[in-house]
């Protein structure tokens, strides 16, 4: 306990008990306390993220199922995936998942500047990643790699006709042409879980935009920390998310 | 049948619905489109789920009417697999899972638990806009032409080889999903977080048990089916996915994600009914339920056993041997705590003060034919004998049973036990227990002799079947006319009673949960002030020495 | 020592403010965790044949094992929970739980499809 400050919302709920009936213009009218408020939506927050944990959840397990049938294929596709780009959106993420966990401090310690400050260095962040994101995709389509829309198996069939990627990967011999077909599962389940995993950046990304423009009128650093906090809990999880699909999509096996 | 009720009405000739309450606070429909009152939203959600029902319950009419005779001779084959996929949608996403937890449970959880409204009142109303989009979005499915894959959305069927309007039933239902899940996630806060005070877990009527543990399905197992769906209409746009073998997918995958919503599901729509069963048994019996704990766990109990137990509806589908032993082995658990619920309740009515007011028959209704519906669960779980009666019509009664027979009984008690509540006045009372009657009947001559049909052979899903099996089709669709009969009464006497119902005055069954000890309607944050709960639940003793309290201070 | 528990009691009601010391600790935790993972998938760490049929690669085992832990960071010091509620804690443990279950019960089908029929 030594590295944190234990504190409670002591000023703001003093106004609630001392004045009966005179609440923080932040206080809905339904619930007793401040506390009570600040507790619920935290709450409602964390179930929130049960549900999306169980959304991506059947991503993961089909995804699951189709590598354990064609490991070949899923080798060879996510050979075709840059990683260079993919651990530089991880470290953007990771960092940009600190700027928000800092975003928050502020707001508890009052601090409107840095509030602001770190508020937009996660939006900067955040589109940093989907500008990444789509560099990445732009490459994919480039290369006919976009299942359904925009494909060609000849990278797969013929791993030589792909000297960019031939020369990092030297071992990868040519498919059948039934597992160079399989590519296509681990490229829709690629762009189904990353597709969806950038939609909620999009929305984190919008949020963020707002909150920034409330941060500044000093919205959140009056003692109402929740909303920026209970932000940070989405932000985090949108993360952590990416956490798990980078070493699935990216690093299935680089040796 | 004795005389004897429990009934206690104020006199009629002076008695007055209070001025102030929550529907006369505000006119005007913007006062109601932006409501974030939970007994508003309720208000709409029991007439958007009426509205559904009657659209569902007439294409069950058609469903019966084609199968009177073994020809197609009312409509064509494909149009029938429309109708009984229409019928399947409309009534699993927009009335049975919605149905008590959406109306009842929104509109009494909150002043069982002795607060003033659902913790998130924005996101509730949210979650009823959603489920009017999700609403219109089936109804232009059916416009447009509908769709024949069955509720399930059996892959590769409904990726592969159907031109119908799968993506946007599809999209209809994942919208459906989400007005759900909010409704779960709000239950769940405002169970957790804004109780009263003295209102401890054990305190807490079981209605709120019940929706607490159906809650916790629709927050954990609705986003899988959303995710599914997803993927079933990715897999139509741009043909590719992972569940169709012509891909590499896997139509069975489908069927896991699938059914890890869907199994729960029918404990997301049966679990809110027991609630209301527990309720209603109780407040007729004169007594506490039997056994508190042991029902309040066997609601977390089925809860939790729910999310294990759904490769049973895919023994005949290719899952291994062993998955299927270990499915079935598990599915037979579920039966304990269902019958735990079911022997308190009787033990319950054991030396119980028993008064017959129609919630109360629809609750014997309820536990009778949900033990039949649950017993041949038992059979339907065992594998051996799942291979025989799956895909036929024992199946359709099975569910039926449970359904129909369980939920929609309990749905109904649950609307005549709070009505006085809810508006105020008291409905009809001969009449309706006549409804009730007639309701019982109807469905036992509707839905019994399918189980025979299904142990003949009869498959689900055609329009036409052998001349032999006739004779019990006419049975059925003989008993479904008195079934609508019986559904039609309620809504009837119940309008009626809004203009022309005995004033009902605070607490006519005499019942201890809060909700009765303020005015009939409420006000709009229920409580004149928050209530202090200082009594065990069904306490009647404390009811009868509160009310020698009143009498003693107002003479 | 009852005093103690009390205080820890007492204190789960009140804001947590985690220090900015410790957000950089994980940060800089998290970042070697990725160098990690990258660097581990480039080594052929070989695999466990556990039964006849059954193999157990360890690379992704690493992968994973690595995944875990930086989850398990962001979820404790980002998301506070280290600092929450049991309330929280159990939300947490539950989604895992059923996320598992999802998996897992889907997997006892897949994997024994090959065990032979009777």
């Amino acid at each position: 306990m030594s590295d944190s400050t234990a504190i409670s919302n002591s000023a703001a709920a003093d106004v609630g008990h001392s004045h009966h009936g005179e609440h923080p213009p932040y206080q809905r009218h339904h619930f007793e306390t401040v506390e009570q408020q600040a507790d619920t939506t935290n709450f409602a927050m964390w179930l929130f993220l049960l549900t999306e944990v169980m959304f991506f959840g059947g991503l993961f397990t089909a995804y699951m199922i189709m590598r354990n049938w064609y490991y070949p294929a899923f080798v060879e596709a996510s050979h075709q995936l840059n990683i260079g780009w993919g651990s530089a959106n991880t470290a953007v993420l990771i960092l940009s998942s600190f700027t928000m966990a800092m975003g928050v401090w502020s707001a508890e310690m009052r601090k409107k500047g840095m509030l602001v400050l770190f508020l937009s260095l996660t939006f900067i962040l955040g589109l940093a990643f989907l500008g990444i994101k789509s560099i990445e995709y732009h490459e994919k389509w480039v290369k006919h790699h976009v299942p359904g829309l925009h494909w060609s198996d000849a990278s797969f069939l013929n791993p030589a006709s792909d000297p960019e990627v031939h020369k990092d990967y030297p071992g990868d011999k040519p498919l059948q042409s039934d597992m160079a077909e399989k590519t296509q599962m681990y490229f829709f389940l690629y762009f189904a879980m990353t597709g969806m995993h950038a939609l909620h950046m999009i929305i984190g990304i919008s949020i963020l935009g707002f909150m920034i423009v409330r941060a500044r009128a000093g919205a959140y650093t009056t003692g109402h920390v929740n909303y920026v906090e209970n932000f940070g809990l989405y932000w985090h999880f949108v993360d952590i998310i990416w956490i798990f699909l980078f070493p699935l999509l990216y690093l299935i096996s680089r040796h | 049948m004795s005389a004897a009720t429990i009934v206690s009405l104020p006199d009629q000739s002076t008695a007055r619905i209070p001025k102030m309450n929550f529907l006369t606070k505000e006119n005007g429909l913007l006062s109601w489109l932006l409501t974030g009152d939970h007994k508003r939203i309720a208000t709409l959600y029991l007439i958007s789920i009426t509205f559904f029902f009657f659209i569902g319950g007439a294409l069950a009419g058609l469903i019966r009417l084609e199968l009177l005779t073994p020809q197609t001779s009312l409509m064509a084959a494909d149009t029938y697999n429309k109708v009984f996929t229409m019928h399947g949608v409309i009534m699993v996403f927009l009335f049975l899972v919605p149905s008590v937890p959406a109306t009842i449970g929104n509109f009494m959880i909150p002043m069982m638990v002795g607060a003033k409204d659902l913790a998130l009142p924005k996101v509730n109303l949210l979650s009823w806009y959603l489920y009017i989009i999700a609403g219109c979005m089936v109804i232009y499915t059916m416009a447009a032409g509908g769709v024949d894959t069955g509720w399930t959305f059996t892959t590769p069927l409904s990726t592969h080889y159907l031109n119908t309007h799968v993506i946007s039933t599809g999209l209809a239902i994942f919208v459906a999903g989400f007005s759900s899940i909010f409704t779960g996630l709000n239950f769940i806060v405002t169970i957790h977080k804004m109780r009263c005070p003295g209102m401890t877990w054990f305190r807490l009527p079981l209605f709120v048990w019940a929706n607490y543990a159906a809650s916790i399905l629709m927050v954990l197992g609705t986003p899988v089916l959303a995710i599914t769906l997803v993927l079933v209409v990715l897999e139509r746009t741009v043909h590719i996915g992972v569940f169709d073998p012509a891909y590499g997918g896997d139509p069975i995958l489908f069927q896991h994600l699938f059914w890890f919503y869907s199994h729960p599901a029918v404990y997301i729509m049966i679990l809110p009914g027991m609630g209301v069963i527990s309720e209603v048994v109780s407040t007729f019996s004169r007594k506490r339920v039997f056994g508190y704990t042991a029902v309040a766990f066997s609601s977390v109990a089925i809860a939790v056993f729910g999310f294990f137990v759904w490769a049973h509806h895919m023994f005949i589908m290719g899952i291994s041997n062993y998955a299927a032993l270990v499915f079935s082995l598990l599915t037979m658990l579920v039966a304990v705590p269902s019958a735990i619920k079911i022997f308190n309740w009787a033990f319950t009515l054991y030396k119980g003060s028993i008064t017959f007011e129609t919630p109360m028959l629809y609750a014997f209704g309820f536990m009778g034919l949900f033990t039949i519906g649950g017993m041949t669960g038992v059979f339907l779980g065992s594998t051996g004998t799942d291979i025989h009666l799956t895909e036929t019509y024992f199946i359709v009664a099975h569910f039926h049973f449970v359904m129909v027979g369980g939920m929609l009984m309990a749905f109904l008690s649950g609307i005549h036990f709070w009505w006085p509540k809810w508006t105020g006045r008291m409905y009809p009372e001969k009449i309706s227990q006549f409804a009730a009657v007639v309701t019982f009947i109807g469905f036992n001559f509707t839905f019994f002799p399918q189980f025979i049909l299904g142990t003949l052979g009869m498959p689900r899903r055609y329009a036409a079947y052998p001349p032999e099996f006739q004779a019990l089709n006419v049975f059925s669709t003989a008993g479904a006319t008195i079934l609508g009969v019986g559904y039609l009464l309620p809504i009837l006497y119940l309008t009626w009673s809004l203009k022309y119902g005995e004033v009902a005055g605070n607490n006519p069954w005499q019942a201890t949960g809060l909700e009765w000890q303020t005015q009939s309607p409420p006000l709009t944050e229920n409580f004149p002030e928050i209530p202090i709960m200082d009594h065990e639940a069904y306490d009647y003793e404390w009811l009868e020495r509160q009310q020698e309290k009143e009498v003693a201070s107002v003479g | 020592m009852s005093e103690l528990d009390q205080q820890v009691d007492h204190n789960e009601h009140e804001h947590h403010i985690v220090s900015p010391v410790v957000y950089l600790t994980i940060v800089l935790a998290l970042l070697v965790g990725t160098g990690l993972t990258v660097w581990a998938s480039y080594i052929d760490l070989g695999e466990w044949h556990i039964a006849p049929g059954l193999t157990l690669f360890w690379n992704p085992v690493v992968a994973l094992a690595i995944a875990c832990t930086k989850m398990t960071l962001v979820v404790l010091f980002f998301m506070h929970v280290k600092y929450s509620t049991r309330l929280t804690k159990l939300t947490v443990v539950c989604g895992l739980f059923t996320f598992l279950a999802l998996v897992g019960m889907t997997m006892t089908d897949y994997f024994s499809r090959a065990w032979g029929r009777w």
